[in-house]
């Protein structure tokens, strides 16, 4: 079953209001109208979804977080559309595919937490997806979806469509919220959490375009319903996952939670192309630890994956063959990381370039004794809790697991002088 | 005598009130008012920099500090297109290296240059969310997938 994506049209076009009325569109958000706002959160939390942006928190959970006790205060719904993970390309086919579904997701969320004012944070990148949630919007709001007193029920909700200017922080949740401030998207402390304190310092949910995607369908069908997509009831729904890299058929499918990393790679993705064999996969982004050969039958859902010693992420794979050179493929990660660091904390801003230098160093054969000793130290010294966000703890995922499984290939750098694979950086 | 605010056109006003009216404060609307005269002008010089700060009343550091955060606002002048070119991870497996290199030859300059006829500003960019048709550039608004050097000619063609 593929309640999220089996009605996207095979050429990728967005459905129009009509047709996914047609397909029991707004039905949920009818339904949900006729719920109290606790009950719907209450729905959305026993479904066990999880966020899809990465993180894997309680969507319904995050939701209980909002005041609730004053009903005329202002709060604001955020969906996070700046898909920016190197490796992930889920989010792009939902909403170039099926920007209504969205909406009403984001509406039953906002009827949810009761805000008044939704906004979409879109990447600069995604042009055909700002025109179909242009149209879409105009729509909703013809069709009294969106506005004032909608369908009747006293509920309001304006919503607006903001593009970005590019870095990868404004898909960091607080960072996200001064970018849509008009600031430098740098971090926040929390506490307090957006929840409380989000945009212009009113109560705030962020959630990922594949989460909100996911709730019209949970107030349709039920918790348990979606619990029972899933093959770990722990983790409910479906998921988007994705494969990219020398695999016969990269691409997007929505599966089952938890289906194995084997299934995915070599029935969804065709296998490796020939001539190439699979060394090992980031499972969720460039920020998640390398999987490796042993890992290949572990079921692709937050607790299996955590538990393999990696994080689920957004769940697209991205490949490494034994083709290609692990220094290099994690020089490029780091290189990626390094440039988007937002420079606000320091480990993050020194340590990041350092560890670019010395992967470069490495990769053109002027790799050094210590080096590795200093690649371990960073891992330690980004790692989680020593940074202002998780940019930097993210950073060194692929780093410390790529020191760990390909440890021999860092060593053959250093003591050939040399990248075995014939690889050098410019 | 010109004020500050003369500085800007009839339309950049217009645009740039529609987005206050929407913001609780005023530097709320700075990154919309830089992607409104980068829309009008191309990119966001010194002397705009400083009319859009004095029209938001803040400081031109200030705004400044925002404009030089975002990669994709230009505090310089760039050619008619943008060649936005993917080097994040699936695009570097998939042949970034030799198709960068290509590019860069064809266009016969380098990252963050324009060519000498003012068409191309070539400019490299984190991940473009495409990562099943690796690799990939952006010219403007079209999006170019599963590119491989020989396909270079005919797309650079159609921008000339």
């Amino acid at each position: 079953m593929k309640p999220l994506t089996g009605h996207i049209k095979a050429d990728g076009t967005p459905l129009t209001l009509a047709e996914y009325e047609q397909l029991g569109g707004y039905q949920a958000l009818r339904k949900a109208l006729r719920m109290s706002p606790q009950e719907v959160t209450t729905e959305v939390k026993n479904s066990n979804l999880k966020g899809r942006g990465g993180a894997g928190f309680n969507t319904g959970m995050k939701w209980s977080f909002v005041p609730m006790d004053d009903p005329s205060a202002e709060k604001y719904l955020i969906c996070n559309a700046d898909e920016m993970e190197p490796g992930t390309f889920k989010d792009r086919w939902l909403l170039e595919g099926n920007p209504h579904q969205l909406l009403e997701g984001m509406l039953i969320a906002a009827y949810a937490i009761q805000a008044s004012e939704g906004y979409v944070f879109l990447r600069y990148a995604y042009k055909t997806a700002a025109k179909g949630i242009r149209v879409a919007l105009a729509e909703a709001e013809r069709a009294g979806y969106l506005g004032s007193n909608i369908l009747g029920s006293g509920f309001s909700l304006r919503m607006h469509l903001h593009t970005g200017v590019g870095r990868y922080m404004c898909g960091e949740e607080t960072a996200l919220l001064n970018s849509l401030e008009g600031k430098r998207a740098t971090p926040r402390a929390k506490p307090p959490f957006p929840q409380v304190s989000g945009l212009f310092g009113k109560p705030t949910i962020v959630n990922n375009v594949e989460t909100f995607s996911c709730v019209p369908h949970i107030i349709s069908n039920g918790a348990a319903w979606f619990q029972s997509l899933s093959k770990n009831p722990q983790d409910g729904g479906t998921k988007i996952y994705g494969v990219s890299g020398k695999v016969n058929r990269p691409g997007a499918w929505e599966l089952p939670m938890g289906i194995t990393l084997r299934e995915l790679i070599e029935e969804h993705a065709g296998g490796m192309r020939s001539g190439y064999r699979f060394r090992g996969a980031l499972p969720g982004g460039a920020s998640t630890d390398f999987l490796v050969e042993e890992h290949l039958d572990v079921p692709m859902d937050y607790g299996s994956v955590a538990a393999a010693g990696s994080r689920l992420g957004t769940g697209t794979v991205v490949v490494l063959d034994d083709r290609t050179c692990p220094v290099g493929f994690v020089h490029n990660l780091e290189h990626f990381f390094a440039q988007e660091s937002c420079g606000w904390c320091t480990p993050c801003r020194e340590g990041l370039p350092w560890t670019e230098k010395i992967l470069r160093a490495l990769e053109n054969g002027e790799g050094r004794e210590n080096d590795l000793d200093l690649l371990a130290m960073h891992a330690q010294a980004l790692g989680p809790g020593k940074t202002f966000c998780a940019l930097a703890p993210g950073a060194m995922e692929p780093l410390q697991s790529a020191l760990n499984y390909f440890r021999k290939d860092f060593e053959q750098h250093i003591h050939e002088k040399k990248c075995p694979y014939g690889h050098t950086l410019h | 005598m010109l004020t500050d605010k003369d500085m800007l056109s009839e339309v950049e006003i217009e645009e740039i009130n529609q987005e206050l009216a929407g913001v609780p404060v005023k530097e709320a609307a700075g990154i919309e008012a830089l992607k409104i005269i980068q829309r009008h002008r191309g990119w966001v010089s010194d002397e705009s920099l400083r009319d859009v700060a004095a029209y938001l009343q803040m400081a031109p550091e200030e705004l400044d500090s925002v404009a030089t955060f975002y990669n994709l606002i230009f505090r310089q002048p760039v050619g008619r297109h943008i060649i936005l070119l993917c080097d994040s991870i699936s695009c570097w497996v998939m042949g970034y290296e030799q198709l960068s290199s290509q590019l860069r030859q064809k266009l016969g300059i380098g990252f963050g240059q324009t060519t000498a006829d003012g068409c191309f500003t070539l400019l490299p960019n984190p991940c473009l969310g495409t990562c099943d048709h690796a690799p990939a550039l952006m010219i403007d608004n079209d999006l170019y997938r599963d590119v491989s050097p020989e396909m270079l000619d005919e797309i650079l063609g159609k921008y000339k």
